[in-house]
């Protein structure tokens, strides 16, 4: 009889549990539409990871009310979210295909929030001046046309450089990747047989034979910093934060220019007048001396028309806080900010978002 | 409790029966899934699927043979390295060292099981690839050489680092599991064989003789772990998916380009074909166990100690 007590027992607390949290259950949404607290979740590219957790953190000092979660689990992923909507906001530094789009049913905004640049980053010991690498030189490497560093055609661009008899070993990205999509972008509008055999995608077929994949910027930075006589491409901020050594890059008007804060914002200021009304734009190879080559928006993906006006409210006055009052924290983490005239487009973005066809923001 | 009884009884094995056969129910509704979200691909590629040498997600050409032949490659070398050590250490022990001894030893190799695979990962970055580029790579080509498993550039990155992880990884296992089936071997067997004026040796083999086939499953296991194995063999291994026969090339395995891709994974088609090297992964290991069972119970021939596994 003991047994079968205690067994009647333990189903009696089980039940009462069940009841109880029922009810916690139940009680959730009324609390969260009361606005005392709302948690948005955002989710896709690492690239701008650092600053974004930056944002977050800042703002949520001002607001704290608002509790906002960004998950770095990659462009395509970011875009995946969005299309999912298992996040209230994706990210990513590709912008959408039309076909993507298309397939999400609803009007998706794209929000330019920083700039960055990809660089390519080696380790080679004996060279101490920054290697100057043209976008034929680099696409010669990645497609095992120039094996070794002593290469001739590595040369004429870096005669004092002390390159050494050794064979080059190219570092690429083996997930899908929005800096990816940047660099192979760069190759394919500057050199004709990269378009031809590897195009631009944010996973390429890469040529089989040449290089190592590693995943993440973080894989592609380890393996660099470890393996002597490789190149790899990275998102500047890593590079900055790991004293890695970055390459200049020769741009359209022929001139090598180091990834900084100032070229960075001379491509997108080349490129500002371009910009097409829904602000999908790719700005590699711009024009302008001083502009560098491989640089990129990121993006916040979000739907026009947001489901719930509450999350909605917060998704908008925190990407408007983003694009103004966030700008402040972009230089320390080596991102560029937004160009004035961009900032002005994106400020029409968010003053469109609604919610049941009811404005989210007051302009 | 006398009203109880064969009713009792009756709950008691319905409850068992749905224990047992929910295992058969996950499994089967794991293929099913599978197959229906790979069913693009598989209509598309039919079997050539498994025999095609090139991956190129961006022209939508998915062959996973390069995936196959890593996963299994990498998964030798693994057990190559790791079976001889890990018997090794079983017998040391169970026959060889005194309990003062064997107790920390034993400790330690369970001690290595618990270690997440991104360290062993980033170990393997920053250890072990530079001692294969720098010494070890150098090494076998001045003396095999002329052999082509060990051709080619040494990177420190490639298929014999993964394996050698992987090795790694799978010796605590197969370890642990050795000792025990060592253990169970009754005493009197080898008290009889000394009795007999066996020498350490000759009774040590006939410890082994009976407990083959235990052995055999403990490589089954170690074996389920390296095919699976994803992190550390995705940090080290090169990622690029090509067959070759020097062991210094980079390679790729089924596991770890589903670890780097599947949540990056956004068009159909791909998704598709990543699903179905899973369903292929899943078939491997399906294979390579029934494999490995029926080679237990040859080897098992007689001995009662197969029950033991």
């Amino acid at each position: 009889m003991h047994l079968i007590k205690t067994f009647l027992i333990t189903i009696g607390i089980s039940l009462t549990l069940i009841g109880c949290s029922g009810q916690k259950i139940g009680d959730g949404p009324s609390t969260a539409s009361s606005g005392s607290s709302i948690r948005l979740q955002g989710s896709g590219a690492s690239f701008p990871k650092p600053i974004y957790e930056k944002w977050v953190n800042e703002y949520g000092k001002a607001n704290a009310n608002i509790k906002i979660d960004y998950q770095s689990t990659g462009s395509g992923a970011g875009q995946k979210a969005l299309l999912a909507k298992t996040a209230d906001f994706g990210a990513s530094d590709d912008p959408m295909s039309d076909e993507d789009l298309k397939s999400a049913g609803a009007e998706v905004l794209h929000i330019p929030t920083v700039l960055g640049a990809v660089v390519l980053t080696y380790n080679l010991e004996a060279v101490k001046e920054p290697l100057k690498l043209s976008a034929q030189n680099v696409s010669d490497i990645y497609l095992g046309n120039i094996k070794k560093w002593n290469d001739e055609r590595l040369k004429k661009d870096n005669p004092n450089a002390a390159l050494p008899d050794a064979d080059i070993l190219p570092v690429y990205r083996a997930d899908s990747s929005g800096t990816s999509a940047v660099f192979t972008d760069f190759l394919s509008k500057s050199v004709p047989e990269w378009k031809d055999k590897v195009g631009m995608n944010k996973q390429p077929s890469w040529i089989t034979g040449v290089g190592v994949g590693a995943k993440g910027n973080d894989g592609v930075m380890g393996q660099v910093k470890q393996t002597p006589n490789s190149v790899g491409y990275v998102e500047l901020t890593f590079a900055k934060a790991n004293n890695l050594p970055t390459a200049l890059v020769k741009n359209k008007a022929g001139e090598f220019v180091e990834a900084s804060l100032d070229t960075v914002s001379a491509a997108a200021a080349a490129s500002v007048a371009s910009m097409p009304d829904d602000l999908r734009t790719q700005i590699t190879n711009a024009d302008g001396k001083n502009a560098y080559p491989i640089s990129s928006y990121t993006y916040i993906l979000v739907y026009k028309d947001q489901p719930d006006p509450t999350k909605g409210k917060a998704v908008a006055d925190f990407l408007w806080w983003a694009i103004h009052d966030g700008e402040k924290f972009v230089k320390e983490l080596h991102y560029a900010p937004l160009p004035s005239e961009v900032v002005k487009k994106v400020e029409g973005k968010i003053n469109s978002m609604t919610s049941g066809g009811k404005a989210l923001r007051q302009s | 409790m006398a009203q109880t009884g064969a009713f009792g009884d009756k709950i008691f094995r319905i409850v068992l029966l749905i224990a047992a056969s929910s295992i058969l129910l996950i499994v089967a509704a794991i293929f099913f899934m599978m197959v229906q979200n790979s069913l693009p691909t598989l209509e598309r590629f039919g079997i050539g699927f498994l025999f095609g040498g090139e991956w190129k997600p961006a022209q939508e050409e998915f062959g996973a043979l390069p995936f196959i032949y890593g996963t299994v490659v990498s998964s030798l070398i693994a057990l190559a390295l790791s079976v001889p050590i890990s018997v090794g250490i079983a017998i040391f022990l169970v026959e060889q060292a005194p309990r003062y001894i064997a107790r920390p030893i034993a400790f330690m190799v369970e001690l290595l099981a618990a270690i997440p695979s991104v360290v062993y990962g980033l170990w393997g970055i920053f250890v072990l690839a530079p001692f294969i580029r720098e010494y070890l790579g150098p090494f076998l080509q001045n003396y095999l050489g002329f052999v082509p498993l060990f051709q080619g550039r040494v990177t420190g990155i490639g298929m014999l680092t993964g394996g050698t992880i992987l090795a790694l990884m799978v010796t605590p296992i197969i370890t642990a599991v050795v000792r025990d089936v060592l253990e169970a071997v009754p005493t009197t067997q080898r008290e009889a064989a000394l009795a007999l004026g066996a020498t350490r040796w000759e009774t040590t083999q006939i410890v082994l003789g009976n407990a083959a086939s235990g052995i055999a499953g403990a490589v089954v296991l170690g074996l389920g772990r390296a095919i699976g194995e994803t992190m550390a063999v995705t940090m080290v291994i090169g990622n690029s998916p090509q067959i070759s026969a020097s062991l210094f090339e980079p390679a790729n395995t089924i596991a770890s380009l589903l670890a780097a891709n599947f949540a990056e994974a956004t068009d159909k088609v791909y998704l598709s074909a990543l699903i179905e090297i899973g369903l292929v992964l899943f078939l491997v290991t399906f294979v390579v166990n029934a494999f490995a069972k029926l080679l237990i119970m040859k080897v098992a021939g007689g001995t009662n100690s197969a029950k033991h596994v």
